[in-house]
């Protein structure tokens, strides 16, 4: 989320998951969203139906959302910069920007008209294939709405272009006065349950819990203090995709995975593999003997969701309890016991009553989250920034000002993929989701019934190039890129675009990440999971 | 309170002010005065459908539903006089009347309960009462106003049950045609997948070409189960398994996607046995999707891990937690000693609650002295 960090000065959902009842326009891309995020989709569709709100939906792909959409514009893979420069381009050319807004709460507006100023809607169809007339239409329709909520998610963030996706969407949100209003706002919806929480509590190489920077001496100093040490380490550490290939090279040794699989999540899966085959040491807490865990040293079983107490923070950042209904099966114990355990035999004592206690100490040192408290949230959950106790939370971010006083924007240009079809790998293969399981599947593959209805990995392509490769629906095909190669079942379906073929990730068994590239957007270190250069045949 | 009597409405001989466009039922039930429903579903416009809700209005030639009359100024309404008792009676009688209603209400005249009682249970292929009893809005509503049926035949079954999904049970011969999970359907989820089919007596709930549920454009999210007041729509795991006097429900978030559906967890025997979301908070208000639903087999899965394991060359071997912290702890500091703490690197995850991604945080700075902590977010 470091687009919207630049732009705003805080990386977060902007607006509460409610202000999609006030938007008069919502924009959608990159989000399968009633797949993904059903219930918030749910607030979507009923906005649209019984509120007369307009849709627009950018997707290459026909989800189910864009079947309410007003309009729908299919990109070709990896263009997002191209078509949102393109209708700010239409926005300000037609004067429809929200000038007042701009003038009183925003810096560098004329070097993004200079930038925009090429991105005419003949150029954009050249570069995403959406025909110009329906470019400038959405742009007028978002242009027209107040407020109008933009809704993301993976399919713009995991591209090597992926920061500049989105600071170009708050740019386009910002360009019409949309930040900082009830209804409106520049909303990435996070796909893990507790993604938020986890980068709030310092789970990232260069902060600690509230985005405190490890860099800063007096915050340093602080941390310290808190947790009784005299120095805390002053180099912000490595990103999860610069560890694995580390562990190759050797200067990373040992790794602790908690809760994570990345022998499926990660791209280029067999180049990840093999990087971890070179660690000397893995630890793996889980709550299953994952793909990951199978290549561990050492394996500590853990507790799942109902048998713990804690919070999650989620996509709107609502500060949410999480309760211990059943108890861990076996040996198995949560992970706040065993973390302190571990830490007080690597010689630093962590001792707490429970939860709460933990809660109370983060919250103490976490400026965001200060305010907040077990007993305050018993009912109902928070959205941070809460910094006192009277505080009633914060569902709508930047009202009157930004983080960081004015917002910025950023003039950029478009780059394409980093990996573009040729006569080799000639179709472009995107990832993702599918309602029926979560992430790499090691919860709800457990599930008879969700197995029932998604038993299996497969393939969507698009009915004239399955005919062109003489595939029908159910044939066995093999998918092969630069790094790897799957089998998987055939779906015809006008669902995804001429040229272009769709692969759920969940499966281990046919990962598709055995076919993606690992290749980094330089400034948020995602990988581009969602475009890469593929060919297809039947399976021999 | 409007000083010239504007907006006000007499409920029960007392005034209570209301917003206009309001109806009688939302006046009544923002003052805690009881009007029973059976159709109505908080969220989605009313129907009218069961006319439970009927109340008096003074000056009007018949009973009113509250939940389609909007409230106007200076009327007086009455909500329990005896014609309107009368009324939701009848209507109730009637619905109690038409299907396999196997509770022990439910007492059919002469040819006495057995006989009902055996050809339920012959179409239920179960030996027990009706799977909701305990739990069931009709249940309830025919003990309030002691109705019991006892004028009429059992009702044939027009419909065979749907079993035909890993989720959802269809029990016709005890839906009372409310239309609430139609209402949940198209107006909640918006999965416009149930809708009424056929007419008259035959009247149906069905998907698109009266298909089964597994074969429509059904995406399995039960806002229908939840909303259903009777036990026509059942979670199929929980049939006859689950009693709810047996259970005791635990609020929490749903561990799946990043909305965080508040949900109670149902537990009997130690086990979580059903899920329902949370009516009263956000952001879900009761919704869910078939993940946070249906999906909690896992937790009680033989495939978790029970105990610790240590890697013995090739094979992983059981532990305990001793051998293995141990293990741990010696791996990395000897680790630490020879190559710096930054050779090794914590996983984090958005799995795990803030708790404990705070302490994992703590653990890689102040104990082992490293920045490498990421979780796999990006990923
Ligand atoms: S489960 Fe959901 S989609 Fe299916 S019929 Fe019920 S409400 Fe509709
Ligand atoms: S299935 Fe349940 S909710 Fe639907 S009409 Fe019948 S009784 Fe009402
Ligand atoms: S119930 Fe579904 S939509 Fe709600 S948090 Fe869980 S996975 Fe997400």
């Amino acid at each position: 989320m470091a687009g919207l960090a630049a732009t705003y000065g805080s990386g977060s959902m902007t607006n509460a998951i409610s202000c999609i009842e006030k938007a008069d326009v919502i924009l959608i891309t990159g989000s399968n969203t009633t797949e993904n995020h059903p219930v918030i989709s749910a607030y979507v569709k009923r906005a649209v139906t019984r509120r007369g709100a307009r849709l627009i939906v950018v997707d290459p792909r026909r989800t189910k959302i864009s079947e309410f959409a007003q309009i729908h514009l299919r990109q070709n893979l990896g263009t997002d910069v191209a078509w949102i420069n393109g209708m700010m381009h239409v926005i300000i050319q037609e004067g429809l920007y929200d000038k007042p807004y701009v003038e009183s709460r925003t810096v560098g507006f004329e070097e993004l008209k200079r930038m925009v100023a090429k991105f005419t809607p003949d150029f954009v169809e050249s570069i995403t294939g959406i025909p110009g007339d329906q470019l400038a239409a959405a742009a007028r329709l978002y242009a027209s709405g107040k407020p109008a909520s933009i809704l993301y998610c993976m399919g713009i963030t995991q591209h090597t272009t992926g920061t500049d996706n989105v600071k170009a969407l708050a740019a386009l949100a910002m360009l019409c006065g949309n930040v900082g209003v009830v209804g409106g706002g520049v909303n990435p919806l996070r796909g893990q349950n507790n993604v938020q929480g986890a980068c709030d509590m310092g789970g990232l190489p260069d902060v600690y819990s509230g985005y405190q920077k490890v860099a800063d001496p007096a915050l340093r100093a602080k941390m310290a203090k808190a947790w009784g040490v005299a120095a805390l380490p002053e180099k912000p550490g490595l990103k999860v995709t610069e560890m694995i290939p580390k562990a190759e090279s050797g200067e990373i040794k040992a790794l602790y995975v908690v809760g994570e699989n990345p022998l499926v999540s990660d791209p280029d899966l067999n180049h990840a593999e093999h990087c971890f085959q070179h660690l000397e040491f893995l630890v793996v807490q889980d709550i299953f003997l994952t793909e990951t865990a199978r290549n561990a040293h050492v394996v500590l079983p853990s507790a799942c969701f109902a048998e713990k107490e804690g919070t999650f923070t989620n996509t709107e950042r609502r500060v949410q309890r999480v309760r211990k209904a059943v108890a861990p099966p076996g040996d198995a114990r949560d992970d706040l016991s065993i973390i302190c355990d571990l830490s007080t035999r690597l010689g630093y004592p962590m001792r707490y009553e429970g939860a709460e206690a933990v809660f109370a100490e983060m919250a103490s040192v976490t400026p965001s989250y200060a305010g907040l408290s077990y007993a305050r949230i018993e009912k109902e959950g928070i959205p941070w920034p809460c910094p006192v106790p009277d505080h009633p939370g914060t569902p709508v971010l930047h009202m009157g000002s930004f983080s960081h006083g004015k917002g910025i924007f950023f003039a950029i240009d478009y780059i394409p993929p980093a990996e573009t079809v040729d006569d080799d790998y000639p179709l472009y293969l995107t990832t993702g989701r599918v309602l029926y399981h979560y992430h790499t599947g090691t919860m709800t593959m457990k599930s008879e019934g969700l197995m029932d209805r998604a038993p299996e990995c497969f393939v969507e392509i698009h009915p004239s190039d399955a005919k062109n490769l003489g595939v029908a629906e159910g044939t066995r095909v093999t998918v092969t890129s630069r790094r790897g190669s799957i089998e998987a079942v055939a779906r015809v379906s006008p669902r995804v675009r001429p040229g272009m073929i769709f692969i759920p990730f969940h499966y281990a068994q046919a990962a598709a990440n055995r076919l993606t590239n690992a290749r980094l957007d330089p400034i948020s270190g995602i990988p581009e999971f969602k475009v890469c250069a593929v060919k297809l045949a039947k399976a021999a | 309170m409007g000083e010239d009597g504007q907006n006000v409405i007499i409920i029960n001989g007392n005034p209570y002010a209301f917003e206009p466009g309001e109806t009688i039922l939302e006046v009544a039930r923002r003052h805690d005065i009881d009007i029973p429903t059976l159709c109505h579903l908080k969220g989605a416009p009313p129907t009218g459908a069961c006319r439970v809700c009927v109340v008096e209005v003074e000056g009007a030639a018949s009973l009113m539903a509250s939940c389609a009359t909007p409230a106007g100024s200076g009327m007086a309404v009455h909500t329990e006089t005896p014609k309107v008792v009368a009324a939701r009676r009848q209507v109730l009688d009637l619905m109690l009347a038409s299907g396999n209603h196997n509770c022990t209400i439910r007492q059919p005249d002469e040819a006495d309960w057995t006989a009902q009682q055996l050809k339920v249970m012959q179409e239920d292929q179960a030996e027990e009462l009706c799977p909701v009893w305990g739990d069931c809005r009709l249940q309830e509503l025919a003990f309030r106003y002691q109705v019991t049926a006892k004028r009429y035949d059992p009702a044939k079954t027009l419909y065979p049950q749907e079993l035909a999904n890993p989720f959802i049970v269809r029990d016709f011969s005890r839906c009372i045609r409310c239309g609430r999970c139609i209402q949940a359907c198209n107006e909640v989820q918006v999965n416009n997948a149930i809708n009424f089919g056929f007419r008259g007596a035959a009247l149906k709930i069905v998907a698109a070409g009266d298909r089964p549920l597994r074969n429509s454009d059904c995406v399995f999210c039960g806002e229908c189960v939840q909303a259903c007041p009777v036990g026509a729509l059942v979670e199929k795991d929980t049939r006859y398994r689950v009693r709810p006097w047996e259970t005791t429900r635990t609020r929490t978030t749903c561990s799946y996607c990043g909305v965080g559906c508040q949900l109670d967890l149902h537990v009997a025997d130690g086990r979580v046995v059903r899920v329902t979301g949370a009516e009263d908070v956000a952001p879900n208000y009761g919704s869910l999707c078939v993940k946070g639903r249906f999906g909690y087999d896992f937790i009680h899965s033989p495939e978790r891990l029970t105990t610790p394991l240590v890697r013995d060359g090739n094979h992983l071997r059981e532990a305990t937690w001793d051998e293995a912290l141990d293990r741990v702890a010696t791996g990395f500091k000897a680790i630490r000693e020879r190559d710096g703490a930054d050779a090794i690197g914590v996983l984090c995850s958005a799995r795990i609650t803030n708790e404990e991604n705070y302490l994992l945080n703590k653990l890689a700075r102040a104990a082992l002295g490293t920045n490498n902590i990421d979780h796999c977010a990006r990923l």
